[in-house]
């Protein structure tokens, strides 16, 4: 009965009257409805009742419906990922064929990978830019938005309401606002098109979603613990690093996950700071590119798009619950 | 001051061999490991300077040891949203009313995106992408919540609907252009689509390039990413609902329909605002797909993409940051709406 993808989200029954998810962000990074209130629903609490309101809900046919969506929803992926095993003398038609003559090959992979004799057409230098950049795009954001978090939470100051509602209100101005000036500051101090540069863009741009979530996860920790560090003369430094960092570690997972899948996926600062090179670009701005000549990569596309989507979908996999957490907490993100 | 702090942490990284050597032709662990070199002199000097700055601040004398802590925690971040999203933002508005190269020209920039034939398409087919995508990826994600809640094997059925959401705009571009791949009559279809219609006796379409339909067979690749967020946090909101709401209404007799009707959707209101808020700024800012399958061509492109060729590709600024400011203009009310409706419900609670 337990589902994972439930069970992570915050229960908004617990107050009487407290109406639908809409403070999902705040909700789930605070923790609370985890482990009071019914947690996972009517699901887990008494399943005698569960069921008798399964059977006079469920009829047939719209579990068939269901069925039919998620076969629908399914379809393109599997698709793609069939066609990318199959020999490339087989391109001359579709991938169900498959049905009939099967014979897998990993042979387009090697070549999308590694078969290219210049590396700007290999998309293993891609890849390996791809972690170069999604590893500090994600480690930067987090720290500075947690010591930011820490401050707006912990430290007393003058204006600090208000200079906390204009980070959070940062989160309105869309990329594209930013994008012109900030690259004309990088060639101006001479970064354009490097790693750091797209790291630093990155960083940026986590920052106001990222101090935003982690205040409200920060600010929940007990009064008591840091009052009594600070009692026995521990420096904010020492409370930041042996209190607020273990203790948020939950919501640090979560938000580290959706950051690095972020950037990870993301095109647009991609394509602006990193100039578009083997030596910087990541693997979706070249993606994006072969796509742009659609007739002639035909062949190598469906491998070369997988081993993109590979990263994504097995920390999908392995890690939903924090995914679903990070995503429904960054979902405003842009 | 700043941009010397910068320059000094930055500059030593972008001089690294094998960042702006283009040419270079390295072996593949060649190329691992000068990357992950710079990667890792990259985190050790981010470390190495957050380190310092919260030691210099520990270390301060004590009577304004509590504001050097402060500055420490605070500025970092603060500083780098100054420069890189504040400043840019003003600038960009400025960069909006000039030629991109500083000379004042007034509204020239938007009498040009209001009198262009090609920007006037893309101002449409925006608002058709925002009017389409919320509307049916709520739509289908709450059918399909609701079909599937309670079901046997709900797990495995909301990751399968749920997967393309972790999958990049750009994956999602290639997964569908080859579910609309065309060849003519007569020759083996590689595209499903094309190949289910001469399986039915109909002649392949051209799909990506037939205005005016081309651009919703691109939203459905939007829709077809975001029912599985829509349906993810409706299927929570429904599981909320008290279940004694849910037994009373059927014991006086309600039907499904108006089980659904009166007592779930009142129930997930508030998600579903949210729901259509959010899915409806991410589609104002639609780009990657855009850009993957069709570059913007026969008549489908977007605002956001206009506004990173424009400005990066054209090297026209001042038409770049008038599109941008647009953008931004039309992100804005639905952002306020939001932010509205979850304080509402915040005092609710």
């Amino acid at each position: 009965m337990s589902n994972p993808a439930i069970d992570v989200l915050p229960d908004p029954t617990e107050g009487p009257g407290r109406h639908g998810t809409g403070t999902h962000t705040e909700a789930i990074l605070t923790g609370r409805g985890g482990g009071r209130g019914r947690r996972g629903g009517v699901g887990s609490s008494g399943g005698g009742k569960a069921d008798r309101v399964k059977q006079r809900l469920t009829s047939p046919w719209a579990t068939v419906a269901a069925i039919i969506i998620a076969f629908l929803w399914t379809v393109p992926t599997f698709g793609l990922f069939v066609a990318s095993l199959r020999p490339a003398a087989d391109k001359r038609d579709g991938w169900w064929t498959i049905f009939t003559q099967w014979q897998p090959t990993l042979d387009n992979y090697s070549t999308v990978l590694v078969g290219s004799s210049t590396a700007n057409n290999n998309l293993a230098s891609y890849f390996i830019n791809s972690f170069v950049i999604t590893i500090p795009g994600t480690l930067f954001p987090l720290l500075l938005a947690l010591m930011a978090a820490y401050a707006f939470a912990w430290i007393p100051f003058r204006g600090r309401g208000t200079l906390f509602v204009l980070v959070f209100a940062l989160q309105i101005v869309p990329l594209q606002m930013a994008l012109i000036p900030l690259l004309q500051f990088f060639n101006g101090i001479g970064i354009g098109g490097t790693f750091p540069a797209v790291w630093i863009a990155h960083t940026i741009f986590g920052l106001p979603l990222g101090i935003f979530l982690l205040h409200n996860f920060v600010a929940q920790i007990p009064p008591e613990l840091i009052e009594a560090a600070r009692v026995d003369g521990a420096s904010q430094t020492q409370i930041f690093f042996r209190i607020i960092i273990p203790l948020s570690l939950p919501a640090i997972a979560s938000i580290a996950i959706f950051q690095f899948l972020w950037v990870w996926n993301d095109l647009l600062v991609a394509l602006v700071f990193s100039g578009g090179t083997a030596e910087v670009a990541p693997l979706t701005a070249k993606l994006a590119n072969m796509a742009g000549n659609f007739g002639r990569n035909e062949h190598l596309l469906p491998a070369g798009a997988f081993v993109s989507i590979i990263v994504p979908l097995i920390v999908f996999f392995a890690l939903q619950r924090y995914f679903v957490r990070g995503l429904l907490a960054g979902s405003t993100k842009g | 001051m700043l941009s010397t702090l910068l320059y000094s942490v930055a500059a030593p990284l972008a001089a690294h061999p094998g960042l702006l050597n283009t040419a270079r032709k390295t072996s593949f662990w060649n190329d691992l490991w000068q990357k992950f070199g710079t990667m890792f002199v990259g985190i050790a000097a981010f470390l190495a300077v957050v380190g310092l700055i919260l030691f210099l601040a520990d270390r301060a004398p004590k009577r304004s040891r509590d504001v050097w802590q402060l500055i420490a925690f605070v500025a970092p971040g603060l500083i780098l949203l100054g420069i890189g999203l504040i400043y840019p933002a003003l600038r960009t508005g400025y960069q909006a009313f000039t030629d991109g190269k500083d000379n004042f020209v007034g509204v020239d920039n938007f009498v040009w995106i209001f009198t262009s034939g090609e920007m006037l398409v893309s101002l449409l087919n925006t608002l058709i992408w925002v009017l389409c995508v919320p509307f049916f990826a709520t739509a289908i994600g709450l059918t399909y919540a609701v079909f599937i809640d309670k079901s046997r094997g709900e797990k495995a059925l909301k990751s399968l609907v749920f997967m393309p959401m972790a999958i990049s705009f750009v994956g999602a571009g290639i997964i569908w252009s080859f579910m609309y791949a065309y060849r003519s009559k007569g020759f083996a279809q590689t595209g499903l689509l094309n190949q289910i219609l001469v399986w039915i006796g109909l002649e392949p379409v051209q799909f990506l390039n037939t205005p005016p339909w081309n651009t919703f067979f691109l939203i459905v690749v939007l829709i077809w990413i975001q029912t599985g967020f829509a349906m993810v946090v409706l299927s929570a909101s429904i599981k909320a609902i008290p279940t004694e709401q849910v037994e009373a209404a059927r014991l006086d007799g309600a039907s499904g329909w108006q089980v659904f009707r009166n007592v779930t959707i009142p129930g997930i209101r508030g998600s579903l605002v949210v729901v259509i808020t959010t899915i409806s700024i991410a589609t104002l800012k639609v780009f990657d797909i855009v850009k993957t399958m069709t570059s913007g061509n026969n008549k489908t492109s977007v605002i956001a993409l206009d506004m990173y060729d424009q400005a990066f590709r054209f090297g026209e600024v001042g038409h770049g940051a008038a599109l941008a400011l647009i953008l931004f203009i039309m992100v804005l009310p639905v952002v306020i709406y939001n932010v509205r409706v979850m304080r509402k419900q915040r005092e609710i609670r």
